[in-house]
């Protein structure tokens, strides 16, 4: 056969190759190119078996809880199997609770704290242990350990240690909000640098040699080389932990239960103000309170705060996505 | 390769494994007597034994004893009985997923003025039941504002002042010397003083921590709001807007004597972990600020200090010497509404046998201290037998007032935070605070609990 009666030959079958599906391609990948797979048609009937465990729990635990706590959070009620709808009266309730916008601005401000401090150490020790120094195996672990202890576990060590550590001075962590707010943030540091280090250490692992060689020739010193050429090049692990962080300190709560629970407690003309709770806490405190219609106000809140941190965390998703380069 | 294809069906497992578990049927706990229920219901020998009980256990230190309870009475019966017990100070929550399920417990607790209000639509009505018939007592039963039955008591309770009369002996005093706040304030800093002399402190740590803050903020505070309704000349019956705080000095008078006579320094206090119980059945301290249920069970002071006694809480009150100790309960059974009739019946018969069985009785008394029923077995609890002697003798019975604080677990833990940082710097300024806590802390949770 000559060359051109091999190529209108394998004319018709270049064609079908356009229009197969991914999985045909898939699978002619492994079964060669000529054969199709004997694969294909099982897989096909069968990917509903893979597929359907994943979305049915994705559906059961996640999108249909989430779609009934929207509703659950126009109505009031005791169970949930009782609701009854109200409109939107939790919304305003929620919005004129002083408690909820307290617990607002001091987890906005917990979560910035908490974002800077833990992204600098984090990519500190990152940038340290990729220096090639001894042990830097052995350090990765170690700093990574205390992410592997529930969150409740971690607030009641740390209360114990630095109550340790404050009786000496006659105060506790449940006695002194400014020990309570940097108690939190030392702890959440103490829990998350590790965690964010290995994406940091991922990221600069994989930044070019040939680009960290090419800053050197061109006479670049350390300094200019980490701000001009390190960074740039790590911004979507900078993406990522920076999300990371903002998140979980706006959503954060067991820690904050199991250290200070909210404490100490200022009377304020009459009214108690937590001087350390923040806003998922909040709102645990307010569905458990006496009040009849609690539940759905805590709700509205919970709908609030969902809103919140996914309005923030995208924001900042997408500023910082622009400063991401292409390598 | 061959490790991948492990790997991959393990993770498949898992997920499929957590998937499923989603959906699997709620029926271990209790349901291990099973068979009992299908051949009962052939063999029921006219006892109507069908329907199910499922009672949510308030008290996590009687767990043991009802399980076993429980069993003798499905060995018994054939009717099935679960019991599930909340982990302590979580009963509201779990009181509320529980209640949301199909298999919803058809006995559960309302033990105070909020109970009924956020649970009482959910209690069927006791009056006229055969298990409200065996009640000696209406003191420590729950109506709702139409007259509902909603709870009844099924065991009470009372605290006040534990004593070591030994120790107080061989500080060269006696416990019947004590008869006011005057006479309670010289023995007990006389033992303070004595302290390293005689090996005991008088008082053990009031401990601030959750563990321990209620003996306070939920118990000693009764003496105040008490008073306060004897001022007004009538006994709460719904939780009042406002208090006035009339009687916090005598709070004050005691707290103070208690925290600054104590084993511990009280600017420790507000961490805790001091444990008072294990200090006074080691006999470190004379006194302690406890309750009737410690008699017996986990705690068993009795064990240790077998002549120990309840005095009542004197704080400097007119006419004190005749008072008597904090007698109430937060131990009130109601039963679903919403569970069948079978199983509503089912729960009824099991309640009756638990107060008129002679075995079952006497466990549960063990446990509980007393239930108050006709036919119940008797008491065996010495504080209890302490506060029966001293109503006995025309001494006046302080009820549990603090069950309508309101809101009541944003009240304490603002009082808790108060109280705290008096410890910590015992001023007047400081004191204010607790005082706004108490008075206006009412106020503002009485509004939180009952806006509309």
């Amino acid at each position: 056969m000559t060359n051109d009666e091999l190529a209108t030959k394998n004319e018709p079958l270049q064609n079908e190759e356009v229009h197969e599906s991914p999985l045909a391609k898939l699978s002619r990948f492994y079964w060669g190119k000529n054969r199709k797979s004997p694969l294909t048609r099982p897989l096909r009937k069968w990917f509903i078996l893979f597929l359907g465990p994943v979305t049915a729990a994705f559906i059961i635990g996640f999108v249909w809880p989430f779609l009934q706590g929207i509703y659950l959070s126009l109505c009031n009620f005791q169970l949930i199997k009782d609701a009854k709808f109200v409109g939107f009266g939790n919304y305003i309730k929620a919005f004129t609770d002083a408690s909820f916008m307290r617990s607002f601005w001091y987890t906005a401000l917990f979560a910035i704290v908490s974002l800077l401090l833990i992204n600098i150490l984090a990519f500190a020790v990152a940038y340290a242990l990729t220096l090639g120094i001894k042990g830097s195996n052995l350090f990765r672990t170690v700093f990574f350990m205390p992410n592997l202890i529930g969150g409740i576990v971690l607030g009641y060590i740390w209360s114990m240690i630095f109550d340790g550590v404050l009786s000496a001075f006659g105060t506790s962590i449940v006695q002194n909000s400014t020990w309570g707010f940097w108690g939190l943030i030392i702890l959440m540091c103490w829990q998350q640098i590790g965690y964010m280090m290995i994406i940091y250490i991922a990221g600069l692992n994989a930044i070019p040699e040939d680009m960290l060689e090419a800053a050197k020739i061109d006479g670049a010193n350390k300094w200019q080389t980490l701000w001009r050429v390190t960074i740039p090049n790590l911004m979507p692990s900078i993406t990522i932990c920076t999300f990371l962080s903002l998140t979980n300190g706006f959503k954060l709560f067991d820690q904050n239960l199991a250290l200070t629970s909210g404490q100490p407690i200022v009377m304020q003309d009459g009214v108690p103000i937590k001087q350390t709770e923040m806003l998922a806490l909040n709102i645990y405190n307010t569905f458990y309170s006496s009040n009849n219609s609690a539940r759905g106000t805590a709700q509205a809140k919970a709908v609030i705060f969902f809103i919140l941190v996914a309005a923030i965390g995208l924001a900042q998703l997408a500023y910082t996505r622009k400063k991401e380069v292409q390598q | 390769m061959k490790l991948k294809r492990v790997l991959a069906l393990a993770m498949a497992a898992a997920m499929a494994g957590c998937f499923f578990a989603g959906c699997n049927d709620d029926s271990g706990n209790g349901g291990s007597s099973n068979g009992g229920a299908g051949s009962t219901g052939s063999t029921g020998s006219g006892g109507g034994a069908s329907g199910s009980v499922y009672w949510l256990n308030f008290k996590p230190e009687s767990d043991g004893v009802l399980q076993e309870v429980a069993k003798m009475y499905t060995d018994e019966t054939g009717v099935p009985v679960k019991v599930v017990t909340a982990a302590s100070g979580t009963y509201e929550q779990t009181l509320s997923a529980e209640m949301d399920k199909s298999d919803a417990p058809t006995l559960f607790v309302i033990g105070n003025e909020a109970g009924v209000k956020k649970w009482g639509s959910y209690a069927m009505d006791l009056k006229d039941t055969k298990i409200a018939g065996e009640l000696n007592t209406d003191a420590y039963n729950h109506y709702d504002a139409d007259g509902k039955l909603v709870s009844i008591g099924y065991c009470y309770e009372s605290y006040g002042i534990i004593v070591n009369p030994d120790l107080v002996e061989q500080a060269g005093h006696k416990v019947e010397d004590i008869k006011d706040f005057a006479s309670l304030k010289t023995v007990v800093e006389d033992i303070h003083n004595r302290a390293g002399e005689l090996g005991f402190d008088a008082f053990t740590a009031c401990d601030m921590d959750d563990s321990s803050s209620w003996r306070f903020t939920g118990h000693m505070a009764n003496l105040e709001y008490y008073y306060e309704e004897q001022k007004a000349g009538k006994t709460w019956t719904e939780c009042p807007a406002t208090i006035t705080g009339d009687y916090l000095p005598n709070f004050k008078n005691l707290f103070d004597l208690c925290i600054n006579n104590s084993i511990t320094d009280p600017k420790e206090l507000a961490t805790g972990g001091h444990d008072p119980d294990t200090q006074f059945k080691e006999g470190k301290a004379a006194f302690t600020v406890q309750g009737s249920w410690t008699y017996a069970g986990d705690t068993n002071y009795s064990g240790s200090v077998p002549n120990a006694k309840m005095i009542p809480y004197y704080c400097g009150v007119e006419g004190e010497d005749k008072a008597g100790l904090n007698c109430g309960t937060e131990n009130c059974w109601a039963v679903n509404a919403n569970a069948s009739e079978e199983d509503r019946n089912a729960t009824i018969e099991f309640m009756y046998w638990c107060v008129t069985n002679e075995e079952a009785s006497k466990k549960l008394v063990e446990s509980f201290g007393v239930m108050p029923y006709k036919s119940a077995a008797e008491s065996t609890n010495g504080f209890l037998k302490d506060a029966e002697t001293l109503t006995s003798n025309g001494n006046y019975v302080m009820d549990w007032a603090t069950n309508f604080q309101p809101n009541v677990d944003e009240y304490r833990k603002a009082l808790v935070s108060a109280l705290n940082t008096y410890c910590a710097d015992q001023t007047d300024a400081n004191w204010d605070q607790v005082k706004s806590a108490f008075v206006d802390g009412w106020a503002t949770q009485y509004n939180a609990a009952n806006a509309g």
